[in-house]
């Protein structure tokens, strides 16, 4: 293992009940990547993550994060999941969601530190969200409910972030500011990102990952339109871009 | 006699009165966490089953509070583990433990030698007959209640909130999930003792579900429904006092009627108060 590797997915294998979703996936990120996992639907990219959160276990195989298993390392990850998996209408406002974020850093019993405080102020200043600190979250857009959730995974400080297709609600003005946002955050953390999008995550990501049961890699320069094809099974209308 | 004579002089009414702040307290505490993770049927649930609890206690000799409380927590265990254990059949599970609970009440009853039981109080709760030890084992609950939520409020808000963050963020989900029915049990029994079983999930959950119509968050929520539960409590034994109705069947009107009331107005409350974009 290189010194550098941050996640390990080391010849894994999962299925539910049924066919395999992931045979035999191997994987290593290094520290300060920007990794793009592409796929179709199905194709087990949210499985994927799961994994590596420690939310389910592999049949076979081994990951592991930061050196430790998935549940150990899982404290120095950030994820910001597909849909929010909370009811909307919860009586909470965005700040102290975001504070929920700090369970496990902040070692106070009762309330919060000043400088639990500071960390929610930061991260929802990089998420530009600062001005709806106070509104219930029922109130939000689907952007700015996707930049809440974004603050939340951030404000913990973490090594690693992971974002399940962070942009699949909104519109595609919002979806570059956010990319644009990951992209800043990629200074200090490491980025896992799963997206449907290849063609347009490929401008920001230092390299892609396509996963349809099996992976292959790519750096981003050699996406073809034929790699495409084959992840696909049938030509994608792809834009061309330059780095 | 006015209420106001009756109070000073009557033991029994300053009881009553005194019922009714403890069991205010509780409702709005725990009957915060019943609205906004929608646990009502499940509350209800364990409401119901206690009968077989105060059933063998009276069929044993043994106190109906104590047997409430173990049956109780068992239910809320049973309940909790399967839902845990087999997402899908959790409803089933409620409705099947809330009548085998009764069943098992009613036969221990029907059962017990000697002058029968008034089953109606245990249905319907009779908190102007209520004893100095009961109010002790009632203010021991709500202590236990005020503790614990205290201590983890943290932990119980993301839990209730959003269980798959919480297990990211490192909190044992199930345990929190288990404690938070266990307290939920212990309120059922808190409540029994001045609205008896069947009125019980209105106490509940009426004053928690008109402070959240005004609150933002969580705690002011529980301020603001603890506040609720003692003013329906203490306005439903006055108002019933000189009419001679039931206590806990008034309680529980005057608690829908406000939740009517509130859910009406709030609407224009919140129209006056549209959301800065």
């Amino acid at each position: 293992m290189k010194p550098d590797t941050i996640i390990k997915i080391d010849n894994v294998s999962f299925r539910f009940d049924g066919p395999l979703v992931l045979d035999h996936v191997s994987l290593n990120i290094a520290k300060g990547e920007f990794l793009g996992i592409v796929g179709p639907n199905g194709g087990g990219k949210s499985t994927l993550l799961k994994l590596v959160l420690g939310l389910l276990e592999p049949e076979s195989g081994a990951i592991s994060v930061l050196g430790k298993s998935p549940r150990r390392g899982r404290s120095a990850i950030g994820y910001v999941p597909q849909y929010a998996a909370f009811e909307r209408s919860f009586p909470i406002t965005v700040q102290d969601a975001v504070l929920l974020g700090l369970m496990g850093k902040s070692r106070r019993i009762f309330g919060y530190a000043n400088a639990d405080y500071q960390s929610v102020r930061n991260a929802l200043k990089e998420t530009e969200i600062g001005d709806l600190k106070d509104r219930l979250l029922n109130t939000l857009s689907g952007g700015q409910l996707q930049r809440m959730l974004i603050a939340r995974a951030l404000v913990s400080k973490p090594e690693i972030l992971i974002l399940d297709e962070p942009t699949s609600n909104i519109d595609s003005r919002v979806e570059e500011d956010i990319f644009d946002l990951l992209k800043r955050l990629n200074e200090r953390s490491t980025i896992l990102v799963v997206s449907h999008d290849i063609g347009f995550i490929s401008e920001y990501v230092t390299r892609v990952a396509c996963l349809n049961r099996t992976l292959v890699c790519h750096e981003t320069s050699a996406i073809s339109g034929k790699t495409i094809e084959e992840l696909y099974g049938s030509p994608v209308h792809m834009i061309q871009h330059s780095h | 006699m006015s209420f106001l004579e009756a109070i000073i002089s009557q033991t029994f009414l300053q009881h009553a009165l005194l019922a009714g702040v403890l069991a205010g307290i509780g409702c709005g505490v725990m009957g915060t966490y019943v609205v906004v993770k929608r646990i009502n049927f499940l509350a209800g649930g364990i409401a119901h089953s206690v009968l077989a609890g105060m059933g063998i206690a009276y069929f044993l000799g043994g106190s109906p509070v104590m047997g409430a409380i173990v049956s109780a927590l068992t239910a809320a265990l049973i309940i909790g583990w399967i839902k845990l254990r087999w997402r899908e059949g959790e409803d089933t599970i409620i409705a099947a433990v809330w009548s085998v609970g009764m069943a098992i009440g009613i036969i221990f009853i029907a059962k017990t030698p000697g002058y029968s039981v008034d089953l109606m109080s245990y249905l319907f709760g009779n908190i102007l007959m209520i004893s100095s030890g009961e109010l002790y084992v009632m203010l021991i609950l709500d202590a236990i209640l005020m503790v614990v939520v205290a201590v983890f409020y943290k932990q119980f808000l993301i839990v209730c909130f959003d269980e798959e963050f919480a297990r990211l963020r490192g909190v044992n989900v199930e345990l929190f999930y288990l404690v938070l029915l266990c307290l939920v049990a212990l309120t059922v029994v808190l409540l029994i003792q001045v609205v008896g079983l069947i009125l019980v999930i209105a106490l509940l959950t009426l004053p928690a579900a008109i402070a959240a119509r005004y609150q933002k968050s969580l705690k002011n929520i529980m301020m603001l429904a603890m506040v609720l539960g003692i003013f329906f409590s203490c306005a439903g034994i006055v108002v019933s006092y000189e009419p001679d109705l039931p206590a806990g069947a008034t309680i529980i009107l005057i608690a829908g009627i406000s939740y009517i009331i509130a859910s009406i107005s709030s609407r224009a409350f919140m129209r006056r108060k549209p959301a800065k974009s």
